[in-house]
């Protein structure tokens, strides 16, 4: 690692003033992606700014249709949630499937969001539960949010605070990991909201990240069940393809998979 | 058997200091002055070195020193060694490429150094080895065994035309030939056995003094053989000379026979420390293990076996091409020849076998031995085509097993080993009835109902441990003889300081070497300290690797307690008026047998040291050491089930039970047994399943994180069931065999033969990954069918 001066900031605003004044900063969250590639000397700041402290990021609220989580929460406590497991209990389901216990302890919403790394869980959740991702400044969908790989609508220095997800009528998450990393090789989390919508995401096998499988949602609108889906497939061309897994080998993975979420309905175990 | 003695299960002693965070490992020593190292690597797989530009590195904070091959060359140190060699078919010695522990003309590997900043802080060195600046004019390279030895291939080293070390072969050609075209079935398989990195839980460290007043250096290293260690240093690198020379091997976390060898880093540590005059510590990080830790396996064989009408083996032929990476790691040259070509005669009766090794230089790590060294490759192969035979023959994998084993001993094979004792069936029927082989078929039906494809596979494996009489190994061209040496001490108060040649790096030495002095002198284990890992301490030793520290280590052991119990026994039978003949030693007291004439032990040991009342004419003391040259090679043996359950709509595997019956002899602390095998199969699982090696075709590494290169974790694995048969070792006094390597080298074909069972598809390399499953079980056609039916 590169030597470098570490503040903490005990408000949004201290978090933003610190990071504007540094020249080549960065926010520290959980630190459980950005602190290895700061080890491995793959990045490098003068300044990091720990948003640990500020306890306008913690916590869980439920507010009419909608299920708010502060961008400093950590995996381990959206998994533990007596909240998220009444609202959304496949969420509480994708958190707690999300690496192992240290990650989970040490790793945030926030984090997760902000880096945007197309075998992330929490992406699919936030896509297909029309999550609204609420920054400093502003609010934006979930389907604007998630641009490119490792790439956002975050402007320089902008700060998740928190994302309101939409609580559906039922939801599911499986997936299937990858070997080496244990993150999704292909996640899929499909959900039918009260207005009768089907969102069906996909994150960990697309080529451009998390992304919308609108055929399935098509699909799984007139007969949310694993049978709607029978023969349905995604093109491996649009699949990303590595040491781990071929593209083919990915789109078989996510036909299965979104199968396999349908069968998880309602529960706070993800499929694996 | 007595609660703390040779068959007890024991605690281990170390562990208290391991769980507790006060081991001592390299990188927690400090001295005064000391600064640290940080290695100029090259980025290239093959590249010319050009000029070498550091002053804006030597201006950097904190930096004292750039120092580069050139000038490493200028003060004579030496290329490294490769310690045993071996002469090719033609008769002509091995072609050796040089490797200088930092390179000045040419890099071979990704990862290879080529000069060192030594600096006040890690970060400083860092910063400005990253500051230093190389002109590469990079070379074609070549990454993969079978493209190195194609025609037009990218040449690597001058000294080896065609990239190859030696094409080398043992056994009968033409009788093998003969008997193939007498055969009634011949079995024929490609083979890859995959190249794993080590992964040592802790990397590879050293801190090097250098003590001007007494022109003495001392190293600490993560080593598994301190004293070869300083005699190749200074025989051969000519950093030191040995009297000169302390090499210490504190706390080592795991080696797997990774840290073995001696390393660039360790050479250049020790030059830089007199050069600096100032102690130079280097860790390694994960980044650098995954680089320059030498890998293991990496074979391409082809291989065929000969069977008669009545499914009887009649010859058994070989071709096997081995990976050896950029230069000739220290024992590389005996790992596919003299460790992997004299086992291929399995547990089998086979009259006959021929195999040609040839064996290759790649753009890549150098490859060594590593956990089994040979025999797992070997055990791949023969367990590979013993299964595939019986499928091929429809008789049952069992069946055709026993129909070969071999039943008489000692029984000498066509490949030089003499095989001392076993009873192959006694721990093929163990296991069998251990995993319910007989009621697989209705697991299978059930698990088929519940859409899931399940299969068996057996893998009855044969190894050679101790490694190995002096004479025998010298003769087949190792540089150094394989002995071990001990010397028991036992103190005035009678307590007992045991210092061993051998290394414990994980093994638990400190409590089985107790176990066997509390044994044999009736001494409490809390008054036995094991001493080990010290040049300065320990007179020699040639160190752990090969399952030897049992067999040999504690042999040695063994002969130094028979030299202190004869003199205490002389001393006692003088002191009791008795004859020596009837004194007998046991719980701590010395006796007169049949009498109630009796002193305490430490009443003898201190008679010894106050010489006050010898027999005439005896020494004072109570110490002696031994060296003990192995009579033969140990010969482990035993059988494996692996039971696996397979996902048909993603190729997952879940193993669903394993069974291990071993049979290593005698056994001195049966819980550290168990460990040793659960660590073994854990790694050969992961061999089967998940761990592979990988560079692209350009020889930069692509599975350089654990992102990417994936270990085996405790999900992964099931409860192991373990158990042992017994046949003592007739070769040492201890009738020990080994059991270190014994899970690694047994386990990956059972897994392999399991997979294949269940998705009917024999087409299947390691490691068998989910998407290879799944391609495998698709090619075979209706797995997915099968299942659902
Ligand atoms: C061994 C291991 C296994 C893992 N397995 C998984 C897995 O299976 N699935 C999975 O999804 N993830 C996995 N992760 C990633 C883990 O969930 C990360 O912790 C998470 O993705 C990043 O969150 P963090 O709080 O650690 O962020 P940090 O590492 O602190 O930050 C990540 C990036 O986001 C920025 N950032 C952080 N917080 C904010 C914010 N509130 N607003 C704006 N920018 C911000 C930082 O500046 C940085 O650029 C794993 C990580 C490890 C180390």
């Amino acid at each position: 690692m590169y030597s470098l001066s570490y503040r903490r900031a005990s408000s949004v605003e201290e978090a933003r003033r610190l990071f504007k004044e540094a020249s080549d900063a960065a926010y520290l969250a959980g630190g459980h992606t950005l602190l290895p590639a700061m080890k491995q000397r793959l990045a490098a700041h003068d300044v990091l700014v720990d948003l640990g402290a500020i306890a306008d990021m913690k916590g869980i609220g439920v507010s009419g249709d909608g299920l708010t989580i502060g961008g400093g929460v950590t995996h381990a406590e959206v998994a533990g949630s007596q909240e998220v497991k009444g609202a959304i209990p496949s969420l509480a389901a994708l958190a707690g499937s999300i690496g192992d216990a240290q990650v989970r302890h040490r790793g945030t919403l926030g984090g997760s969001i902000a880096n945007n790394d197309p075998a992330a869980d929490y992406p699919a959740a936030a896509l297909a539960l029309a999550a609204t991702i609420r920054t400093d400044g502003r609010e934006i969908a979930a389907d604007d949010f998630f641009t490119a790989l490792y790439e956002t609508a975050l402007e320089e220095g902008e700060i998740v605070t928190g994302v309101s997800f939409r609580i559906p009528e039922t939801a599911g998450y499986a997936k299937f990991r990858n070997p080496a990393s244990r993150y999704p090789m292909a996640g899929v989390f499909v959900a039918r909201h009260k207005d009768g919508t089907v969102r069906v995401a996909v994150t960990g096998a697309g080529n451009e990240g998390v992304f919308r499988w609108s055929e399935a949602e098509q699909a799984l609108s007139g007969n949310f069940a694993a049978e709607a889906l029978a023969g349905l497939s995604v093109d491996p061309d649009m699949m990303m393809g590595d040491i781990h897994g071929s593209p083919e080998y990915r789109a078989n993975l996510v036909a299965v998979m979104a199968r396999r979420a349908l069968g998880s309905l309602g529960s706070a175990e993800a499929i694996i | 058997m007595s609660v703390e003695g040779i068959g007890a299960r024991v605690a281990r002693k170390e562990d208290k200091r391991f769980i507790t965070g006060q081991g001592r490992y390299v990188d927690d020593m400090s001295v005064p002055g000391m600064k640290h190292a940080a290695f100029v690597r090259s980025p290239h797989a093959h590249a010319r070195v050009g000029a070498i530009n550091a002053e804006a590195a030597r201006a950097m904070p904190g930096v004292v020193a750039v120092l580069t091959g050139a000038e490493m060359a200028a003060d004579g140190i030496g290329n490294l060694i490769c310690g045993w060699m071996i002469h090719s078919k033609d008769g002509s010695p091995m072609n050796m490429g040089a490797w200088p522990a930092l390179a000045s003309e040419t890099v071979r590997f990704v990862g290879q150094a080529v000069a060192v900043v030594i600096a006040e802080t890690k970060s400083q060195a860092r910063d400005a080895a990253e500051a230093v600046e190389v002109e590469w004019e990079e070379l074609p390279a070549v990454s993969d065994v079978l493209g190195a030895i194609a025609e037009g291939a990218p040449q690597i080293h001058p000294e080896a035309p065609g990239n190859l070390i030696y094409d080398w072969e043992i056994g009968t050609k033409d009788e093998v030939e003969k008997a193939f075209g007498e055969a009634a079935h011949v079995t024929r398989m490609d083979l890859t056995n995959n190249r794993l990195i080590p992964n040592a839980m802790e990397p590879r460290a050293a801190l090097a003094r250098y003590d001007a007043a007494d022109d003495h250096f001392t190293l600490w290293t993560t080593s598994q053989n301190p004293h070869t260690a300083r005699l190749v240093l200074s025989a051969f690198y000519n950093v030191a000379p040995e009297h000169k020379l302390r090499v210490v091997a504190p706390d080592v976390g795991g080696g797997f026979g990774s840290k073995i060898y001696i390393y660039p880093e360790e050479i250049t540590c020790l030059w830089a420390a007199k050069k600096t005059g100032v102690p130079v510590k280097w860790t390694g990080d994960r980044s650098e293990a995954f680089l320059t830790d030498a890998h293991g396996r990496d074979h391409v064989t082809v291989a065929e076996m000969a069977f008669d009408a009545n499914n009887r083996i009649t010859a058994f032929k070989i071709d096997t091409i081995a990976n050896f990476g950029a230069y000739m790691s220290l024992f590389s040259s005996a790992v596919p020849t003299y460790l992997y070509a004299t086992l291929l005669s399995g547990q089998y009766d086979i009259p006959l076998i021929h195999c040609n090794v040839r064996a290759v230089y790649t753009n890549t790590a150098p490859v060594d031995a590593y956990r089994g060294a040979g025999r797992p490759e070997a055990t791949f192969v023969v367990e590979r085509m013993m299964e595939t035979a019986a499928r091929e023959l429809s008789v049952s994998p069992a069946e055709l097993r026993r129909t070969n084993f071999i039943r008489e001993f000692p029984h000498q094979t066509p490949v030089i080993m003499l095989y001392d004792a076993g009873d192959y069936e006694a721990s093929l029927n163990a296991a069998l009835e251990a995993s319910d082989y007989a009621g697989f078929a209705a697991r299978k039906a059930e698990a088929q109902r519940r859409g899931r494809l399940r299969g068996i596979g057996i893998s009855c494996y044969i190894e050679a441990c101790g490694i190995a009489p002096s004479k025998a190994v010298g003769s087949l061209g190792a540089g150094v003889g394989l002995w071990e040496s001990a010397e028991v001490r036992v103190n005035p108060v009678g307590t007992i300081e045991v210092l061993t040649g051998s290394h414990s790096h994980g093994q638990g030495h400190e409590t089985t070497f107790a176990q066997l002095v509390a044994s044999r002198l009736g001494v409490p284990l809390d008054n036995i300290a094991i001493v080990h890992g010290d040049t300065d301490s320990v007179q020699f030793g040639m160190g752990t690797y090969g399952s030897r520290s049992g067999a040999v280590g504690m042999s040695a052991i063994s002969r130094a307690i028979d030299k202190v119990e004869a003199k205490a026994k002389k001393i006692a039978a003088h002191l009791l008026e008795a004859s020596e003949g009837d004194i007998e030693i046991a719980d701590g007291e010395v006796r007169v047998a049949g009498t109630d004439k009796k002193l305490g032990w430490h009443e003898v040991c201190l008679a010894a040291y106050t010489g006050h009342n010898l027999p005439d004419g005896m020494e004072p003391g109570l110490k002696e050491g031994a060296f003990y040259d192995p009579a033969n090679f140990t010969f482990p043996a035993g059988a494996y089930v692996c039971e696996v359950e397979i996902d048909p709509e993603t190729g997952h595997t879940d193993i669903v039970q394993f069974v291990a019956a071993d049979d290593f002899g005698r056994i001195i602390n049966p819980m550290i047994v168990e460990g040793q095998v659960h660590g073994g199969i854990a790694q050969g699982i992961g061999q089967a399943l998940l761990e592979g090696c990988v560079y692209d075709e350009g020889g930069q590494l692509i599975t350089a994180t654990y992102n990417d290169y994936a270990m085996p974790r405790a999900h992964d694995l099931p409860s192991f069931r373990v158990s042992t048969t017994e046949t003592i070792c007739p070769s040492n006094p201890l009738g020990i065999k080994g059991c270190g390597e014994a899970g690694a080298i047994g386990s990956p074909p059972a897994v392999i033969n399991a997979i294949t069972d269940a998705i009917g598809n024999n087409d299947l390399s390691m490691p068998a990954t989910p998407e290879k499953v799944w391609r495998a079980l698709h090619a075979a056609g209706g797995g997915l069918r099968e299942a659902a039916e």
